[in-house]
């Protein structure tokens, strides 16, 4: 069957809407292999893989599941995305992961992963706890929790990781990175016809599939949407950032778009686009990927940021996209992009970028007041332009 | 229970407030004396190696729970909402940044001097990471970071180890080396560090001492005040020692004549509830908040909140011996630095060992580091130790989350549940 577009973001949308993450059981038994589980941000995919297991971005439950246990285990106070995770695994819906890794992010997915240990046990539960030193210290301490969560990946899967199954998945997935930069950038080169519901689905499939699925996905939309005659819209271009973590719904993605806004670049499924550069096939490529994180990475909110440089990265992004104007979309009560936020705009100001912010909750139903304040966030760019 | 119209004032309180008034009088003549100031968080901090480079400590928290008993908060905290900071954040945070941009003003009234250092201890919250970001945009000064791993598994590994006691040798002292323009004085730092640990030991001495009944402490109530100098900027320092023994005598004579603690109400020495309780206290209505339990008879027996400075009571000290591995195993060792079932089994320790009859949560909006996964802690207490749970919830210093009625009707109920487990006993 020929791949266009259309059947292939529909594809997309029914991995985003499947809360019983079929594709992974199935993947399951047609391998006879393993599945590791991560929440955001950042993992090292290439290690799960290189063990022959299945990596499964969980990003909780999206404004589908409705939520019956998971809310008595948090306060009013606390974001959305631990209850609804809470809520999959009571439920029995991450039942298929061998493990689940937990990042360290924030406090919350944190205390979430002490949660897991009281709720779940026997299933392998590591929270990842990264360096924020990038520094010599932080590589040594990196690469011992590396080599604990490898000894691990090894005891589930039954699999030893060899250097060259490492750099094979290293390879697989720089690959993949090459391909959704080059998403991204057809994006901003043609927004009209690279919808961003369409990349927003596209990074969520890139969440359960295995990676050179992805990648085989990735490169038929591309064709597929290059051959496109999509009109083009008078929308103005704009940068998200903040959604990071709990994703905004993608109804409140179409409403974006919809409201008068290109979006030419954003921060949601972060861990896909986490490297700037290739990381590094060849002899030592355990030691590569500690390099990768600790060296050229994105910038974002639950990753340390010692110099002078906060907020330059949104800034580049935003000139490197001929963006206009930077909505900052956070999930509410995110610390980190909530805390991030006023720097952030501080160095906006400056450089006379402007914004707008709103909060939104991965269940947010109240679209249309949020598709008005960008509306006229649009509307105020293309009337005043940038001041 | 004997009520007093005027609020007691024990030797080891008017001492305290002696040293805290001492303190921020050489902070606000830091300049004029030539003194370096290091900004840095309690939860693992430095103060010994800070002292050893001559150099005066800042606490950002301490100044916001300052600000929130003097009733300044408020007004701190939306000064910062105005400028686009969140209102689901941290307001420490905002009380500080508040406090700021209002001018520096201290608890005292006196001004406090910039920092020449911000030395981030990174231990047991994340926000601690994004605060001294925001501070690093408003001052000129350099920062230093030190990240404390999370004890996830329960245990402090080699490596955790290694890396603390790395960046201290390599990076910490470096930059205190550079802002202080002097070397490392290693004996000067084993100084402070054994003084420290006979502090340590005379405050876990005092922390036993609810034990007894009565419980001559309130070791939350009066626990805060407790810990005042040991995790602020006098742990190592003669004039802490010398609080300790005096606050130790104190509580001896108050288990030798069978008294309670002291409370704003007076002495309270029938104590009809020995309560164990998680998570830090309301500031803004400190005292309210105190009322309400003293009140109803309440002993507060051990608390958590009173260790995220420091949990000494499974014999960690500070070792001259081992100057920086054992200021990282002290980072490590932070309260908040524990997961969550090491979190569940210190409190079942303390409601076995102290004798309670039940345990409370102060569940505060704006500290997930305490407060994300609390419920679940209280059912797996509730189920291992039989105790009744109770549940209550306010803020550190936004005094618009804190009801003293809707605190109230929850404890009436709570207190039913425990006098209904004593008829069931």
């Amino acid at each position: 069957m020929k791949m266009t577009a259309e059947n292939i973001i529909n594809r997309c949308e029914e991995l985003h809407d499947d809360l019983h993450f079929n594709y992974v059981k199935q993947w399951k038994e047609a391998n006879d292999a393993k599945a590791i589980g991560f929440m955001p941000v950042y993992v090292p995919r290439e290690l799960i893989h290189a063990a022959g297991m299945l990596p499964v971005g969980i990003m909780g439950g999206g404004d589908n599941m409705e939520i019956i246990r998971g809310d008595a285990f948090f306060q009013s106070y606390i974001c959305r995305i631990p209850r609804s995770t809470i809520e999959l695994g009571l439920t029995g819906r991450l039942d298929d992961l061998d493990g689940l890794l937990f990042p360290a992010i924030c406090d919350v997915i944190r205390n979430l992963s002490g949660m897991w240990q009281m709720m779940f046990e026997g299933k392998y539960i590591k929270y990842l706890d990264v360096p924020q030193n990038f520094g010599e210290q932080g590589r040594a301490f990196y690469s011992a929790e590396l080599a604990d969560m490898a000894k691990a990946f090894e005891r589930i899967s039954g699999n030893k990781i060899t250097d060259d199954s490492l750099n094979t998945s290293i390879a697989l997935y720089n690959e993949n990175r090459r391909l959704i930069a080059e998403l991204y950038d057809l994006r901003a080169e043609a927004p009209h016809k690279v919808l961003t519901s369409d990349l927003f689905l596209l990074m969520r499939a890139s969440n359960i599939l295995e990676v050179t699925e992805h990648s085989q996905m990735l490169r038929d939309y591309m064709v597929s949407i290059r051959n496109s005659d999509r009109p083009i819209r008078d929308h103005v271009r704009v940068v998200v950032t903040g959604a990071f973590c709990e994703q905004p719904p993608l109804s409140l993605v179409r409403a974006m778009e919809n409201s008068g806004c290109f979006i030419v670049d954003d921060d949601w499924v972060l861990g896909n686009r986490y490297h700037l550069d290739p990381i590094d096939v060849g002899d030592r490529p355990m030691a590569a990927l500690i390099e990768a994180y600790l060296g050229k990475t994105v910038a974002t909110a639950s990753r340390y940021e010692e110099g002078d440089d906060k907020g330059m990265y949104l800034v580049n992004q935003v000139r490197d996209r001929n963006a206009e104007g930077v909505i900052f979309a956070s999930a509410s009560f995110c610390d980190p992009a909530l805390l991030d936020r006023p720097m952030i705009q501080d160095v906006l100001t400056r450089e006379n970028i402007p914004y707008t912010a709103f909060k939104y909750a991965e269940n947010t139903g109240q679209i249309q007041v949020i598709k008005e304040q960008t509306g006229t966030f649009a509307d105020s760019i293309k009337l005043w332009g940038v001041q | 229970m004997n009520i007093q119209v005027d609020i007691q004032k024990e030797d080891s309180m008017l001492i305290q407030k002696q040293m805290i008034a001492g303190h921020f009088e050489k902070l606000s003549k830091a300049k004029e004396n030539n003194k370096k100031v290091v900004y840095t968080f309690v939860p693992g901090n430095l103060n010994e190696l800070i002292r050893a480079f001559d150099m005066l400590p800042v606490h950002p928290e301490v100044n916001a729970l300052q600000s929130g008993m003097r009733k300044m908060s408020g007004g701190y905290i939306q000064e910062a909402e105005k400028t686009g900071h969140s209102e689901d954040v941290c307001t420490y945070v905002k009380c500080d940044i508040g406090m700021m941009k209002k001018g520096n003003i201290g608890p005292t009234g006196l001004p406090l001097p910039k920092p020449d250092l911000l030395l981030l201890s990174y231990t047991g919250c994340f926000t601690f990471l994004k605060w001294f970001e925001l501070l690093k945009q408003e001052y000129d000064c350099p920062i230093v970071m030190l990240q404390a791993p999370y004890q996830a598994e329960g245990e402090i590994t080699p490596e955790m180890r290694d890396y603390v006691t790395k960046q201290l040798e390599e990076v910490v002292v470096p930059a205190l080396e550079d802002v202080s323009g002097k070397k490392l004085d290693r004996d000067r730092l084993k100084e402070l560090l054994e003084s420290s640990a006979r502090a340590e030991e005379l405050l876990v001495d005092i922390w036993n001492s609810a034990k007894n009944k009565p419980s001559p402490i309130d070791a939350y109530f009066g626990g805060v005040f407790y810990i005042g100098p040991i995790f602020t900027a006098f742990r190592g320092l003669p004039e802490c020692e010398d609080y300790y023994r005096i606050l130790k005598a104190e509580v001896d004579y108050r288990v030798a004549n069978k008294l309670g603690p002291v409370t704003p109400e007076g002495e309270l020495n029938q104590q009809k509830y020995r309560i164990v309780i998680e998570g830090p206290p309301n500031w803004t209505s400190f005292r309210d908040f105190w009322k309400i339990f003293a009140d109803e008879g309440v002993v507060m027996v051990a608390s958590t909140y009173t260790k995220v400075g420091g949990l000494y009571e499974n014999g960690f000290r500070h070792d001259p011996q081992r100057p920086l591995e054992s200021l990282g195993e002290y980072c490590l060792g932070c309260y908040t630095n524990h997961s969550l079932p090491a979190r569940v089994e210190i409190l079942q320790n303390y409601i076995e060992d102290f004798e309670a009859d039940g345990f409370l949560i102060n569940s505060i909006k704006s500290c997930n580091s305490f407060s994300a996964g609390q419920l679940l802690m209280m059912r797996e207490i509730e189920k291992k130790t039989g105790r009744a749970g109770g549940f209550i919830e306010s803020d550190l210093v936004d005094p618009r989350y804190f009801s003293a009625a809707n605190i109230k009707n929850r404890l009436e109920s709570y207190f039913q549940m425990i006098e209904a487990k004593r008829v069931g006993a």
